[in-house]
């Protein structure tokens, strides 16, 4: 221990402290600001950084003594007397704080550009913010409210960019702030790691690092007899069920007989530290022996494959999903052309920002016990009592999470609380179990509380990812453009256990003939195991990846006819009357041909040209178009519960509060929720408390997935703030009342049976302007414009969030990422083998809504959380076929091979960055 | 990686004299080690490629070598001069421009508000940005020790792709300088990088070109990486160009002359050997026809 001397945000600090800290280390849990928040410890993602002498630095790899004799400023010294400082106003107005884990980061980086520009008498300019901010990292946003709001801060008149959208009511259709933002922009919201309990332990789990082996023994006497260690727990020590899995039940909490993928969970410790937690963990030994891996979907569909789970019929065959409509050898046979494409789409990782933590809390802790108190506005009153065992987690299912940590631990689900803390992003990666059960058991052992805090790097190696697929797809149409005919085959890696594949492939398949109306389709996709990290949910379910095989035939198609690619899309768009390939009637809430009209309009100005020519540099425009169901559906009950407490003030004023089990990771619901209850109530939206995701406290939501949560819990919320406005009509100042509604969406029809599906779908086209340098094959998109339908807009200011930031995570997913697995051995272990969209990759977005109203939504809302990641990589790469004349059939476009291709006048790419091996060959029905 | 501090220090300092880092590495015997900006060494030393040690030696904060000088026709920079103050410096962007070019390229500004040339040279990559824009410029470094200090060319200091002759165990480079361009002189820097996720660059190059009044060439430099195990001197190339008239037709006899002494390799993930070759025979053309421009006044 020396001492440390420096001034943070204008206070001098002196303290002992251990020489190895780092800054952020020191800010954190030394001075607990925990307004710095950790994304990655490798200077890559700048979510840390914080001033040391007015510079910007990322504080997660500077030595604390380093900085000694510094001035050190953070997210906390910006607001003074509960007054905002210009940046964070500017981000609540531009809605340019989706999740927040990012935003301290961002608004610090932005801080520094803002004082040196202005130090230096120079005005701002977005050229100025995307320099300052090219590795400060957001997920959520697609950076273009960010560049606005720092804009806006720096003194020049930026309004927010909202889309022209329907009258308002009271509160629906009003943009609003999200309503933990102040929190977030200032510092003060809490996320997992920002808990601490007095007597808290510190949790690491022993991981397979090989992809497939026997488990012949293991021994952690020498991990248990560390000192500091408290417990380490292995198969033996589960009481109850030891798989879990979000839909089946085959992923286990700790392995016993073998390991099926890198990241599988041996053992877990408990330690009083961080560091003795490591290095117990690593002195756990485990024998192995090794087994046979198959790593690639198609191989693992072969009879010599090795098995990942052993004793199944259907050996490595997870699912078989098919989809079947009309005939589709007379589609065919009425074809004038056919296309015949296949495309290869990489797994992909969620990179949320925040890695997963979770926190277990024993049943009966009481913090006096160790001689600290417990902050109780992080959770309820009295709850602070923690009566149950009680696990503290960012999660998109705080009720399944709720139910797996009871079957674990062999108890009734009503003795676990789950209790949700603010989420740094999730996407779809945090439906799936992680930490959750495994603190839960720590906790119960030692009797301590438990923190389970993953590294960036684990969090890489263990959560499920976007499931890679190789698709074929045929497509017929008649001479004039009209698709008589669409088959395709998907084989889609699916990982070591079944998480959500069964679910993600079938939206793929019933997605494979686009938003069309084809009269004939014949889909079979094949949803496998591999020694693979496990494949699960992904903001866009399946159908971003045959969106982008769909699409790009389209484009195939429309060239090889002569036809326009906008009228070809038209001329198929489904629309109200139409029948999608699952057999579903389109009744109502079908605006995809206002999509295409609004892009349309936008694009043929007078002097549009769909492709020209600068210098070495070629530009072209591509379009496409997607759509995408709200909701379980398929025959799945698709239930939301919430309650929602009315107060009526002794002034004659009214407050509210919503409270559901259903998830916020930034996408905007307490203020959609709070709109619906204050539209029915009659009050201002900023009169509603909302609150998400305790147990004990709030009904269950169900899971936050599926672009369901505006549909399911909107409408609960909605009517049980009818019910208690009904009740509460005409009641005395000082009453309250509290109404409950269960909604229950309306019923749909599993695949194959015909009939409705679904409860609704968003449709979206985008078009996309490309750059591409002939020089070296670099791929610049300058300009999305956009237009989504939407059925209502419940808050303009979140849904342009929502769009924008959708845009840009899949120009993420069409030109940087690729999750890259050798032989099941991630190749992508570190954060720098990770690209996501920065700053400098986001185009200029213009985004238009849609509102064909959905009868059966909240005030006619349908979903919209996946819809704009799903288009935009078909739009990018057919932009590219135009300018280049080359197509791209595998994801993420590798410049290295555009240009070789360009060169070569060859005019379609096999291999994407990061593929080794050519598209393998799928045969369709019929063929050898 | 990541949490823990299994992969730590037990001891940071801050010497604020050459004569105290040298000593604190003479006391710790081969148990301590140098640092610069950290902005590299640390994030490695959390991923456990490094041998641990008891001390760290931040060279960054030494009194007197956080500056940047002129001394005569050198420019010298101290070893605790950041990428940010390297682009920032007026002096640098006229009479080093492929250093302030090739600084301005490295990581991101959080980074390069840390990271020092030193540190980058000293690191000694195959294609550290910073260190092809010295090595154009002819860049020389200082290395002090106990016995004393002494300057050397920065080529002598590259032993193998991260591997250097320096010992930072033993030894600190404090100071790095190059004779500025002057009359007639120009240089330029570019270098390809991919957006996916490698922070490697594909290629990086600078040159350094001097002119006579007749236009044609007096000297040249050409720097280039990653070709091989260190940061690579294309001299085949500046043969092909001295004495020779400036032409386009000359500037990709230079890019063919360069290829022609190296094998660029096909590296998995970051380039194919086709397309480094290719962006040698586009882009070290265009980097002599931007310095000869300076040189012959055109630009700045």
């Amino acid at each position: 221990m020396s001492r440390l001397q420096m001034t943070v945000n204008g206070t001098p600090v002196d303290i002992d402290v251990p020489e190895s800290r780092y800054l952020s280390e020191v800010l954190r849990k030394d001075l607990q600001l925990t307004g710095t928040k950790i994304g990655c410890n490798e200077a890559e993602c700048g979510i840390c950084t914080v001033l040391v002498d007015g510079t910007p630095v990322s504080s997660c790899v500077f030595p604390a003594f380093k900085a000694h004799g510094s001035n050190v400023e953070t997210i906390e010294n910006l607001s003074k007397n509960n007054e905002l400082h210009p940046l964070q106003q500017a981000f609540l107005d531009h809605g340019a704080v989706q999740c927040g884990i990012c935003t301290p980061g961002v608004i610090m980086t932005a801080k520094a550009l803002i004082d040196e520009k202005k130090a230096a008498g120079e005005t701002l300019t977005p050229d100025h913010i995307a320099v300052a901010l090219k590795d400060t990292f957001c997920r959520c946003t697609g950076y273009q409210s960010i560049t606005r709001a720092i804009l806006q801060a720096s003194g020049q008149d930026i309004p927010p960019l909202l889309p022209a959208t329907q009258p308002t009511g009271n509160s629906v259709g009003k943009p609003m702030p999200n309503l933990q933002a102040r929190d977030k922009i200032t510092g003060t919201a809490k996320f997992a790691d920002d808990y601490r309990f007095p007597g808290m332990l510190h949790a690491r789990t022993k991981r397979a690092g090989i992809p497939h082996a026997k488990i012949c023994s293991i021994d952690t006497s020498a991990a248990s007899a560390l000192p500091g260690v408290h417990a380490v727990l292995t198969h033996e020590d589960i009481p109850g069920s030891n798989l879990h899995g979000v839909f089946i039940k085959d992923w286990p909490v700790l392995c016993a007989d073998k390991v099926r993928y890198a990241g599988d969970a041996i053992a877990i410790v408990a330690a009083e530290t961080e560091a003795a937690a490591a290095a117990a963990v690593d002195l756990i030994e485990v024998v192995y022996e090794k087994l046979p891996v198959v790593s690639d979907a198609i191989e693992a569909a072969k009879p010599e494959s090795p098995l990942v789970h052993e004793g199944r019929a259907e050996g490595n065959l997870l699912k078989h999903i098919k989809v079947n409509k009309g005939d589709i050898k007379a589609g065919f046979a009425a074809a004038d052309t056919i296309i015949d494409r296949t495309y290869r789409t990489p797994a992909t990782e969620h990179l949320f920002l925040e890695p997963e933590c979770s926190i277990g809390v024993p049943a009966g802790y009481r913090p006096d016990n160790f001689g600290g108190i417990f902050d109780t506005t992080a959770a309820r009153g009295e709850t602070a009592k923690h009566d149950k065992t009680t696990v503290y987690v960012g999660s998109q299912i705080p009720y399944g999470d709720r139910d797996q940590v009871a079957a674990t631990l062999g108890v009734e689900p009503e003795s676990i609380r789950v209790v949700a803390t603010l989420m740094g992003g999730g996407f779809g990666g945090k439906e799936d179990i992680t930490g959750q059960i495994h603190v839960a058991l720590l906790a119960e052992k030692t009797q301590r509380p438990v923190k389970m805090l993953y590294s960036r790097q684990e969090s890489l190696l263990v959560h499920p990812k976007r499931h890679a697929t190789v698709i074929r797809i045929r497509t017929g149409a008649t001479r004039d453009g009209k698709l008589t005919a669409v088959e395709a085959k998907l084989y889609g890696d699916g990982g070591a256990y079944a998480s959500l594949s069964e679910k993600v492939l079938t939206r793929a398949s019933t997605h494979a003939a686009g938003p069309y109306d084809v009269p004939n389709v014949k889909v079979d996709c094949f949803a496998m195991y591999t020694n693979n990290a496990p494949s699960g949910a992904f903001r866009g379910f399946g159908v971003t990846q045959s969106c982008f095989a769909v699409e790009s035939n389209m484009d195939i198609l429309a060239e090889q006819l002569e036809l326009d690619a906008v009228e070809i899309r038209r001329m198929n768009a489904l629309d109200v009357g139409s029948v999608t390939s699952t057999g579903q009637v389109m009744r109502e809430s079908a605006g995809l041909n206002e999509c295409i009209d609004l892009v349309e309009r936008d694009l043929r100005g007078d002097d549009f040209r769909w492709t020209w020519q600068e210098g070495n540099r070629r530009f072209a425009w591509g379009i496409a178009a997607a759509y995408k169901n709200t909701g379980l559906g398929g025959g799945a009950p698709d239930k939301a519960s919430a309650e929602v407490e009315v107060w009526l003030d002794p002034d004659g004023g009214m407050r509210a509060e919503v409270r559901t089990s259903s998830a916020e990771m930034g996408q905007g619901l307490p203020v959609v929720l709070a709109a619906c209850a204050a539209e029915e109530l009659g009050i201002e939206a900023s009169a509603v408390n909302v609150l998400l995701g305790d147990t004990d406290y709030c009904p269950d939501g169900g899971p936050t997935t599926a672009s369901r949560q505006t549909f399911v819990s909107g409408n609960a919320a909605r009517l049980a703030a009818r019910d208690a406005a009904r009740q509460i009509k005409g009641a005395q100042p000082g009453a309250n009342v509290v109404a409950r509604y269960d909604y229950l969406a309306p019923e749909t029809k599993p695949l194959g049976s015909g009939g409705d599906m679904h409860v609704a779908f968003g449709f979206g086209v985008q078009a996309a302007l490309c750059e591409i340098d002939m020089e070296s094959g670099e791929v610049q998109v300058h300009r999305i414009i956009a237009a989504h339908d939407v059925g209502r807009a419940i808050n303009p200011l979140t849904l342009q969030g929502q769009i924008e930031g959708g845009i840009v995570m899949c120009i993420g997913y069409t030109l940087t990422e690729h999750y890259i697995q050798e032989q099941g051995k991630p190749w992508t272990d570190v954060l720098a083998r990770y690209k996501i969209p920065s700053i400098s990759h986001t185009p200029s977005i213009t985004s238009h809504i849609v509102e064909h109203n959905t009868s059966t939504g909240p005030y006619g809302a349908k979903g919209v959380g996946e819809l704009p990641s799903i288009p935009t990589s078909a739009a990018i790469t057919n932009a590219i076929y135009r300018a280049t004349g080359v197509r791209m059939r595998s994801l993420p476009v590798d410049q290295d091979e555009l240009l070789r291709a360009t060169r070569a006048g060859e005019t379609e790419v096999e291999l994407a960055w990061g593929d080794l091996t050519p598209i393998p060959c799928i045969a369709l029905g019929g063929e050898q | 990686m990541g949490n823990s501090s299994a992969h730590r220090w037990e001891h940071y300092y801050t010497p604020e004299t050459v004569a105290e880092a040298v000593d604190l590495l003479q006391r710790y015997d081969g148990q301590a080690r140098v640092v610069g900006g950290g902005t590299d060494l640390l994030v490695e030393i959390r991923r456990g490629l490094h041998r641990p040690v008891d001390a760290l030696v931040d060279a960054s904060r030494i009194a007197g070598l956080n500056t940047i000088e002129e001394d005569g026709d050198n420019i010298v920079i101290g070893c605790g001069v950041t990428h940010s103050q390297i682009i920032r410096d007026s002096r640098i962007i006229k009479y080093g421009t492929c250093l302030s070019e090739s600084c301005g390229v490295i990581g991101g500004p959080q980074v390069r508000n840390v990271g020092t040339l030193a540190g980058n040279v000293a690191h000694a990559l195959p294609a550290g940005d910073g260190t092809i824009g010295l090595l154009a410029l002819g860049g020389e470094i200082e290395i002090a020790s106990v016995d004393g200090t002494r300057w050397i060319p920065m080529q002598e200091s590259f032993k193998g792709p991260g591997k250097s002759f320096i010992n930072r165990h033993r030894e600190v480079l404090t100071r790095l300088r190059f004779r500025r361009t002057g009359t007639r002189e120009g240089s330029a820097h570019h270098r390809v990088m991919r957006p996916q996720g490698l922070c490697l660059p594909i290629i990086s190059m600078a040159v350094r070109v001097q002119l006579h009044d007749n236009n044609t060439i007096k000297k040249a430099r050409i720097s280039m990486g990653p070709v091989g195990p260190v940061p690579f001197l294309a001299e085949s190339a500046m043969e092909v160009l001295v004495g020779a008239k400036v032409s386009a037709g000359q500037f990709n006899k230079a890019a063919e002359a360069a290829l022609a002494s190296v094998t660029l390799r096909s590296s998995k993930y970051r380039a194919s050997t086709e397309y480094r070759e290719q962006m040698v025979r586009t882009y070290l053309p265009a980097i002599l026809a931007r310095a000869v421009e300076q040189a012959m006044g055109v630009s700045p």
